[in-house]
């Protein structure tokens, strides 16, 4: 994601309830935790000395635990909520210090929020619902009709235009939720737990929308969510936030991978990880690789012994991957010197793209007994291997030397 | 009476005079300005022969609530009719909706505003639960003191009595709003007039027709007992019927009020009924 093109940032941003707001602010900056500051002052620390930058285009999930400030943070954006310090700039300008003609017009047009329980006027039909940010900005009502048409395609609603909220189920009223968000043609949405009141079904459903309506308009949306697994699925970057805290900011799998804190971590235990840890990350990248041209079969079967290997990937002359070669067909080539190497080499073997989850490579090592060749998309060059036994560990928890064990019992057997 | 400590009568009465010796002239001008427009009103509706009076308030009743309030109605105001009293009903009606009218203009304002103001509201509260609980009679006397006797001090004393229901009414039903719903709007860029006109006041309309009911019916109540100071109408049929101590004029006018009264009740309660599909 290029840096440049920053469309919120958020800077040493705080937000204190209550009354005592000076004082709990003093006590903040002195390192004090949230519990103490609610001791010693009654305030209640909603946000702790947040920075950000949000780019543009990105789904920018933030998550943590319930009270843990995701909600009092996000609210701060369209100054739902006031920051008792810090700043939040937007097309370079500074938020919280906005007029009330200009925050409005921020509101209007800049961000549209996308609520938990939805946030709809029950007195009105679905589709004065989704025109409802366009009748606040004066829109005519031919024009607000036709606009709100447009955002009832784009989330799969037509046909219910004249219900009433409570006529449509839990999953079809957070589309014209998000309906209703759309229409104003926002910059920026901020979805606060959008699909968290939702069957898990109609959750998933909702996320598989929600992306392929990204890929369609790419706006830049703030997701909040308490379900990691949803932060996975759905950011691009991911803030996890602890007692008003952002305790990390990262892709995905930097979070799994390396946890910033052991709160992080401890919260990145239970997740699923098979379905973010890719290629990338499992590869060892200093392998020793067979150069088809280059190398004889001494040479290969020489750095077969040294790391105790039966096979290696075989690269040609521009670093292309080709296949694996087996140990023992390198020493029938040594004994017989009619046999040609390139002959033996076994190209009929997968290779993946370092994108590629462990969910997707274990299927591929069911019917080989190679490592996975890690290839560039662009070039087809060897940029490492994953082995099946660290795949199995990432998929099993299993460490090597447990997995050892259970072949040798299995062998017993 | 008993040695009393201190005496927060006479300060009351103190300060009933002041304002009656300083503000007479508004006083006077609030009276003739009032009383016109109360009988102005009752004029109307007797200018109109009572069968178009009737087909008038049927048409209403069917309209919002259907065949059997409509029913009702029609079959109410014939008795009336024919028990005789249906001038003096017509008075009560309109004085009835004179002072209702009035104590909504100032109920609801004054309803939205303590709903969004704690600080007016731990003000105002105290002041409706007095006003509430006062025996309704007592109004009477600052009424009689500014406006003398007639139908303008009747709607006073009425509008004063009626009117709290209607402001509780109207802040309970701002402050039971969705905050969720409130707070969407806002974050579409709703102004507060906005807010208060797109989703407050739309979300609270029932209990805003609820308090509209209410106040209604405590002012019929208190219509009647303004026949004391000779506000005219039912009030001084059933007035007349206990100095006299006639019992089937007490019985009849008693009657009137409470047909009266069920009319009103069912038509207001219609208006919040049926827009709920
Ligand atoms: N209006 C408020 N007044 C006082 N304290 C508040 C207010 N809103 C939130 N808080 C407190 O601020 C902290 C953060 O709350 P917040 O709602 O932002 O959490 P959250 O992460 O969104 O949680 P959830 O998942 O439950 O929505 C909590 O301790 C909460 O009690
Ligand atoms: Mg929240």
């Amino acid at each position: 994601m290029p840096e440049s093109n920053i469309k919120i940032e958020v800077k040493d941003l705080n937000l204190i309830f209550g009354k005592n707001k000076k004082e709990a602010l003093s006590l903040l900056a002195n390192g004090e935790t949230k519990s103490k500051i609610l001791q010693k002052t009654g305030a209640t620390v909603g946000v702790n000395n947040a920075s950000l930058e949000i780019y543009e285009g990105e789904i920018f999930v933030i998550m943590g635990l319930s009270g843990s400030g995701k909600s009092s943070l996000l609210r701060c954006l369209n100054l739902l909520n006031n920051p008792t310090s810090g700043d939040i700039i937007f097309h370079g300008r500074s938020i919280s210090k906005m007029n009330q003609n200009e925050l409005r017009e921020v509101r209007r047009t800049g961000m549209s929020m996308v609520f938990q329980k939805f946030g709809l006027l029950p007195h009105r039909t679905v589709a004065d619902n989704i025109a409802f940010g366009l009748e606040l900005q004066g829109v005519n009502k031919e024009e607000r009709l036709d606009k709100a048409h447009k955002s009832i395609e784009n989330v799969g609603l037509q046909g219910f235009e004249n219900k009433l909220p409570s006529e449509l189920s839990g999953g079809m009223q957070q589309r014209v939720g998000l309906a209703r968000a759309l229409a104003n043609d926002p910059e920026i949405l901020l979805m606060d737990e959008a699909f968290s009141a939702l069957d898990p079904l109609i959750k998933a459903e909702m996320q598989n929308e929600l992306l392929d309506l990204q890929e369609k308009l790419k706006k830049t949306i703030v997701f909040i969510t308490h379900d990691l697994d949803e932060a996975i699925k759905l950011g691009d970057r991911i803030a996890i936030m602890k007692d008003g805290i952002i305790e990390q900011v990262g892709i995905a799998e930097e979070i799994l991978t390396s946890p910033a804190t052991p709160y992080v971590k401890a919260f990145v235990e239970k997740v699923d990880r098979k379905s973010v840890i890719s290629a990338e990350t499992l590869m060892f990248k200093n392998m020793e690789v067979a150069h088809i041209k280059k190398d004889g079969p001494q040479s290969i079967m020489r750095k077969m012994r040294q790391k105790g290997l039966s096979s290696l990937p075989v690269v040609n002359e521009k670093q292309e991957f080709i296949g694996f070669i087996r140990l023992r067909n390198v020493l029938k080539v040594t004994k017989d010197s009619s046999l040609n190497l390139s002959d033996f080499v076994e190209t009929n073997v997968a290779s993946v793209y370092s994108h590629f989850t462990v969910e997707e490579m274990l299927p591929l090592i069911a019917d080989t007994h190679f490592s996975l060749a890690v290839v560039a998309e662009d070039s087809g060059k060897l940029l490492g291997i994953v082995t099946q036994t660290s795949l199995i560990i990432e998929a099993t928890k299993y460490n090597s030397e447990e997995i050892e064990l259970l072949q040798e019992e299995a062998q017993e057997i | 009476m008993e040695q009393r400590i201190f005496n927060i009568g006479s300060s009351v009465e103190k300060a009933v005079m002041w304002l009656t010796e300083h503000f007479g002239p508004v006083f006077d001008v609030i009276k003739d300005n009032g009383n016109g427009l109360i009988e102005g009103f009752e004029n109307l509706l007797l200018f109109f022969p009572f069968y178009v009076v009737i087909a008038l308030l049927i048409a209403v009743a069917w309209y919002k609530g259907g065949k059997g309030v409509a029913f009702m109605t029609g079959a109410g105001l014939l008795f009336i009719y024919g028990m005789g009293f249906w001038t003096e009903t017509m008075q009560t009606l309109a004085l009835v909706l004179i002072s209702t009218i009035v104590a909504l203009i100032i109920a609801v304002p004054l309803g939205i505003l303590s709903a969004k103001y704690r600080n007016l509201e731990r003000w105002i509260r105290p002041m409706l639960d007095l006003m509430q609980t006062m025996p309704a009679f007592v109004y009477l006397i600052p009424a009689v003191l500014f406006f003398s006797i007639g139908k303008l001090p009747g709607a006073f004393a009425t509008i004063i009595f009626a009117m709290p229901p209607a402001v509780r009414l109207t802040s309970l039903g701002i402050k039971e709003v969705s905050p969720e719903v409130v707070e969407a709007a806002k974050s579409f860029g709703a102004t507060p007039m906005q807010v208060l006109l797109k989703v407050e006041l739309p979300l609270a309309k029932n209990s805003l027709l609820a308090g509209v009911n209410q106040t209604i019916m405590m002012s019929l109540s208190m219509v009647v007992i303004a026949g004391m100071i000779a506000a005219g109408g039912l009030g001084e049929k059933v007035l007349e019927g206990i100095n006299n101590l006639d019992i089937g004029l007490g019985f009849e006018s008693g009657l009137s009020v409470v047909i009266l009264a069920i009319i009103l009740d069912r038509i207001t309660q219609s208006f919040g009924a049926t827009k709920k599909k």
